[in-house]
C-alpha cells in the first residue's frame, strides 16, 4: 500500500516540475500549469485513499478534509477569478501567509498526534530528527505567516496602521533585538528538541510570528519585489521541512522547488536593484531623501500639454514607452495600446521597455501589458533594449520614476548603482506624471529638470487619451 | 550492513530537487516571474497532504481543529494559485494569435 502511494507521489512530483519547466516559454506554459493541476489531483485523491485505508472509521475522517477542502478551494476560486492583475502582489504576498499558517498548523497537529501523521506508533515520542524537523517547519511557517501579513499590509498601502506602510520602521538596536529573539528562537528549539515540551514549543512559536514582523517593517516599499520573492522562497522552505518531518518526499520535492524558485527570484530583484541579499534584509532603504544633486530651488520643469507630445511622436521615428506602476495603477494599459496603434499606423516604431523592477513584484508590468494584449514582440527586457534609448527620438515615461533615475549614475546617491533604464539618452523625454512627488525610493529624479524634458502631469489614462486624440 | 537513515534518505531527495529547481527556474522567461510565482505559490500547497492526514486521523479536538483549517488554508492556494496562474496564461495565449494572425 505504502509503496503504490509513493510511487503515485513520484509521479505528482514530476507533473510539478513539468508545471515550472513549462514556464520557460508562453506557448507551453499552459500545458505546464495543466500538469500542476493534474499533480496536485493525483497527490489529494491519492492521499484520500490512503485515509480511507488507514482509518479505523472509513471514510467518516474524510468528511473533515471535504469541508476544508470546500471553504478553502472556494474562497480561493473566487479570489482567482476576481482579483485586479495590479494586485497581483497582494494576493501572492496573502497566498504565501496561507501556506506559512498551514505548515504552523500541520507542526502542531504533528506535535499533538505524530502517530495520526505517520511519524511514530500510536502513544511513541517523536524521535529527535523529527522534532528537529517539526521545529523548522514550524518556525520557517510562522516567520513566513507574520512576514506576508506586513508584506500584504505594505503593497496594498490602503492601511493607516503604521506597520503596513512603505515607509521602514527602524528603531535603535533594531538588528541587535532581533539578534536576540533569534537566539532565543534557538534555545527554544533546543528545549523542544530535547523534551518535546508544550511550552517551549509555543515560546517557539510566538517568537517566529514576532520575528517574522520585525525582519519585514524595516524593509522599504521600494524593495517590495525581493521581499515577495523572498517569502515565497521561504514559504517553500517551510513546505520542505513539513516534508521532512512527515518523511513525505513528495513535500520535499515541491517544497525545494518553490524554495528555490523563490531564491532566484530575490536574486534577480537584487541585482536589478544593484544591492546585495543582506543589505535589502538589514532595511532601511526607501524611506531616506538621497543627497541633494541638484540645488534646490533653481529646480523648474518644463512642462507640456498633450497636444505638444502628440506633435512631438507622430514626427519621431523611434518612440520607446516606459510603462511604470503608475500606469497600471490609472488603468491606462489599454489606452497605450491604442496610442501605440495610432503610431504604428503612422509609420513609427513602438517598442517598451521593462525594468525588472516596475510593478511591485517580478514580471508584474509584463502581465499587465499582456492583460492589455500588447504584442509580446514589442517588449523587451532592459538589458535588450538600454543600447536603443541613444537612436530613439522619444521615450515616454508613463508613472515609472525611479527606474529611470538618473541619480542612479550619481555616487553617493541612495539608489547608486541601480541598473536603470536610460531614457535619459532619448533625444526628447516626456514624463507623464501626477505630480511633482518623489517616488517609491523617496528620491527626487534629475530627470525631470532637464532641457529636453517635458512634464505632462495629470493621470496617465487620461493624458494618453488626450494624446491619442491630438494625433487624430 | 548498516540501514540507510530517512533523514539521509531525505537529506539527498532535498538536494536533488534544489539542484532540478535550479535549472528549471532559470530557464523561466522574465516575462512569466509573475505567473511563476503564482504557480509556486499553488505548488507548495502541497502541504494539504499533510493538513489532510491530520484532518481524518487525529483524535483529539486539537488534532482536528489543526488539521481542519491547515487543509482549508491549504486549500485557498491550490484552486487560487492554479487558477490565477491559468487566467493570467490565457492573457499571454491572447496575445500570441494576435500576432500570429498578423504575421
Amino acid at each position: 500500500m505504502m509503496n503504490v502511494v509513493t510511487l503515485l507521489y513520484l509521479v505528482a512530483s514530476i507533473c510539478f516540475i513539468q508545471a515550472l519547466k513549462g514556464l520557460s516559454h508562453p506557448g507551453t506554459s499552459r500545458l505546464g500549469n495543466l500538469f500542476g493541476m493534474i499533480g496536485m489531483a493525483i497527490a489529494v485523491l491519492t492521499t484520500a485513499a490512503l485515509i480511507v485505508e488507514l482509518s479505523v472509521s472509513g471514510a467518516a475522517g474524510l468528511g473533515y478534509v471535504l469541508a476544508g477542502l470546500v471553504v478553502g478551494g472556494g474562497a480561493g476560486a473566487v479570489m482567482a477569478n476576481r482579483v485586479e492583475m495590479t494586485k497581483m502582489p497582494e494576493l501572492v504576498a496573502f497566498m504565501h501567509s496561507m501556506i506559512g499558517l498551514a505548515a504552523v498548523f500541520i507542526a502542531v497537529a504533528a506535535v499533538a498526534e505524530p502517530w495520526a501523521l505517520g511519524i511514530t506508533a500510536h502513544g511513541a515520542a517523536i524521535p529527535g530528527g523529527n522534532r528537529l524537523e517539526l521545529f523548522l517547519g514550524a518556525a520557517i511557517g510562522a516567520v513566513t505567516f507574520s512576514g506576508s501579513v506586513i508584506a500584504f499590509g505594505k503593497l496594498s498601502g490602503k492601511y493607516r496602521f503604521r506597520l503596513f506602510q512603505g515607509a521602514p520602521v527602524v528603531f535603535k538596536g533594531q538588528h541587535v533585538v532581533n539578534l536576540l529573539l533569534g537566539l532565543a528562537l534557538v534555545g527554544f528549539g533546543i528545549v523542544f528538541i530535547a523534551t518535546e515540551s508544550w511550552p517551549a514549543f509555543f515560546a517557539m512559536l510566538a517568537l517566529s510570528f514576532v520575528i517574522g514582523v520585525l525582519i519585514i517593517i524595516p524593509i522599504g516599499g521600494a524593495d517590495m519585489p525581493v521581499v515577495v520573492s523572498m517569502l515565497n522562497s521561504y514559504s517553500g522552505w517551510a513546505a520542505a521541512g513539513i516534508g521532512f518531518s512527515l518523511n513525505n518526499p513528495m513535500l520535499i520535492i515541491a517544497g525545494s522547488l518553490v524554495g528555490s524558485s523563490g531564491a532566484i527570484l530575490s536574486y534577480i530583484m537584487c541585482k536589478a536593484m544593484n544591492r546585495s541579499f543582506f543589505n535589502v534584509l538589514l532595511g532601511g532603504f526607501g524611506g531616506e531623501t538621497g543627497p541633494a544633486v541638484t540645488g534646490g530651488e533653481q529646480k523648474t520643469a518644463k512642462s507640456g500639454s498633450a497636444e505638444d507630445v502628440a506633435f512631438l511622436m507622430s514626427n519621431a521615428e523611434s518612440v520607446i514607452i516606459v510603462p511604470g506602476y503608475g500606469l497600471a495603477v490609472a488603468r491606462a494599459q489599454h489606452a497605450v495600446k491604442e496610442l501605440a496603434a495610432k503610431l504604428t499606423a503612422k509609420g513609427v516604431q513602438v517598442r517598451y521597455a521593462i525594468h525588472p523592477v516596475a510593478g511591485r513584484m517580478p514580471g508584474h508590468m509584463n502581465v499587465l501589458l499582456a492583460e492589455a494584449e500588447i504584442p509580446y514582440d514589442q517588449v523587451f527586457e532592459m538589458e535588450d533594449i538600454n543600447g536603443e534609448f541613444g537612436t530613439a527620438d522619444v521615450a515616454l515615461i508613463l508613472g515609472a520614476n525611479d527606474v529611470v533615475n538618473p541619480l542612479a549614475e550619481v555616487k553617493g546617491s541612495a539608489i547608486y548603482g541601480m541598473p536603470i533604464l536610460e531614457a535619459h539618452k532619448a533625444r526628447t523625454v516626456i514624463v507623464n506624471k501626477r505630480s511633482m512627488a518623489s517616488g517609491y525610493a523617496g528620491l527626487d529624479n534629475p530627470l525631470f529638470y532637464m532641457d529636453k524634458t517635458m512634464m505632462v502631469f495629470g493621470d496617465a489614462k487620461k493624458v494618453v487619451a488626450d494624446i491619442v486624440k491630438a494625433i487624430e | 550492513m548498516e540501514v540507510v537513515s530517512h533523514t539521509v534518505i531525505n537529506i539527498t531527495i532535498f538536494v536533488l530537487a534544489i539542484y532540478v529547481g535550479y535549472h528549471v527556474v532559470w530557464n523561466v522567461t522574465p516575462a512569466l516571474h509573475t505567473p511563476l510565482m503564482a504557480v509556486t505559490n499553488a505548488v507548495s500547497a502541497i502541504v494539504i497532504v499533510g493538513a489532510m492526514l491530520a484532518a481524518a486521523l487525529t483524535e483529539t479536538g486539537l488534532g482536528k481543529t489543526m488539521g481542519v483549517l491547515a487543509v482549508a488554508l491549504a486549500a485557498v492556494n491550490v484552486f487560487g494559485g492554479f487558477l490565477v496562474t491559468r487566467r493570467m496564461l490565457q492573457m499571454f495565449k491572447k496575445k500570441e494569435r494576435k500576432t500570429g494572425g498578423a504575421g
